[in-house]
């Protein structure tokens, strides 16, 4: 099984769901990643060459939860990008505000690419973001 | 001999001097005249524009004023980099003063993010400084700071307090002896002719023989086109408004050219013809 051998809105090769741009709809019909987070076992090409990232989402204090967990989301997205979805997928008002935090210590600026912090403070080949509705650190 | 702390002193006093000019559109009641600032290099737009702000909206009426933006040469500058790095990017090799225009309408938000107090100002920089020590120590130098120490680096900042700064700033510039280095070190690279908003990977400031990494390595590691392209164009790669050498180690670059959000901002920009 190999990335992008299907129709590219289709799903990752791991569990997670593709993120659409815009932020669109469909989502929700997955199944939910295992809530223990394991390392991907699928093979993938090296650094560069992927132009997608997994990145898991966690809810920090009484931020809903997402069901779905585990995204494959194009490198060049923005963390802005990101907080879009993810009012959108939690049916947030558009004048909530949700903060994003990398290593549970920092918020990157709403114009950074997901790609470039996933190069920086990825693990595992994934990259950890954690999301809340107030400010939840620093 | 001079000694190498006189450095810190002097890309903290960096000053450019500005004339600030109304965007024609905007509707006044009277002339507006333009309005002269020397900006401190190591700090932001939004933060040290407030007499800017003020002289313009004078000869406005209060409805005609929004969010205050600035452009130069049609290009929106974002606040949330330093004005020196902005300078760098967009201005250098032109003739001083610096002339930016002044907009209080039709924001570009496609461009720009939204400043509506300095407390976003101080977030963005704290972030920074945290996202920099995740690099450098593990974010556990500023881990274990207090939160008065935080509001320390800030408020040295804000008030362009140089010792108030640094008595904070050298605790997160320091590395156990046995290191010889921070663990990665915490740059971006601006390519202006790319689309890429930055570079920034992880690169550590002692290569695997044991020798010191240089400006050059760093290039050649993670942006090659900046010091080879194809074409023979030549770059200039600058930081603070200087060329380093490239034989520079990037340790020493980071504990003395780090804006005070702890990055080393590069700028890769095409060499001006003459």
């Amino acid at each position: 099984m190999s990335e992008g051998s299907e129709d590219p809105a289709s799903l990752s090769p791991q569990e997670g769901a593709d993120i659409p741009e815009g932020g669109g709809a469909a989502v929700g019909v997955l199944e939910p990643a295992p809530a223990v987070a394991v390392s991907p076992v699928a093979e993938e090409p090296a650094g560069d060459a992927k132009k997608k990232i997994d990145i898991l989402l966690k809810a920090v204090g009484d931020t809903p939860i997402m069901r779905t967990k585990k995204w494959t989301v194009e490198r060049t997205r923005t963390i802005q990008g990101l907080i879009d979805f993810i009012k959108k997928f939690l049916k947030l008002v558009a004048s909530e505000q949700l903060f994003i935090y990398v290593n549970q210590s920092f918020a990157p600026s709403p114009d950074q690419e997901v790609g470039t912090l996933y190069e920086c403070f990825g693990s595992d080949g994934k990259l950890v973001l954690h999301y809340c509705k107030s400010q939840a650190w620093g | 001999m001079t000694d190498d702390k006189d450095v810190l002193r002097k890309v903290w006093f960096g000053r450019i001097p500005t004339c600030f000019t109304l965007y024609q559109d905007e509707i006044t009641e009277r002339e507006a005249e333009p309005y002269y600032l020397l900006l401190p290099r190591i700090s932001y737009l939004t933060l040290v524009t407030d007499k800017v702000k003020k002289h313009f909206q004078k000869v406005m009426k209060q409805e005609d004023v929004v969010e205050i933006w600035f452009e130069y040469e049609g290009m929106p500058l974002k606040w949330h980099y330093p004005i020196g790095l902005l300078f760098d990017l967009h201005a250098s090799n032109t003739a001083l003063p610096w002339n930016i225009t002044v907009h209080f309408k039709n924001f570009p938000e496609k461009d720009l993010l939204h400043c509506p107090s300095k407390d976003v100002i101080e977030s963005h920089f704290m972030s920074s400084i945290k996202e920099a020590d995740a690099l450098k120590h593990k974010s556990q130098v500023i881990n274990e700071m207090q939160k008065k120490d935080h509001k320390q680096l800030w408020m040295g900042l804000q008030n362009d307090k140089f010792d108030q700064f640094w008595a904070i700033n050298k605790k997160l510039m320091e590395y156990p002896p046995e290191d010889s280095g921070f663990r990665y070190i915490p740059f971006r690279i601006y390519h202006t002719t790319t689309e890429q908003p930055f570079i920034q990977k992880l690169f550590r400031p002692i290569a695997a023989d044991g020798q010191l990494n240089t400006l050059g390595d760093l290039l050649k590691e993670v942006c090659p086109a900046a010091i080879n392209s194809e074409d023979g164009e030549k770059n200039q790669v600058v930081i603070h408004g200087i060329e380093p050498m490239l034989e520079t180690p990037v340790q020493w670059l980071s504990e003395h050219m780090s804006y005070p959000d702890n990055f080393l901002h590069i700028g890769i920009l095409p060499q001006p013809a003459d």
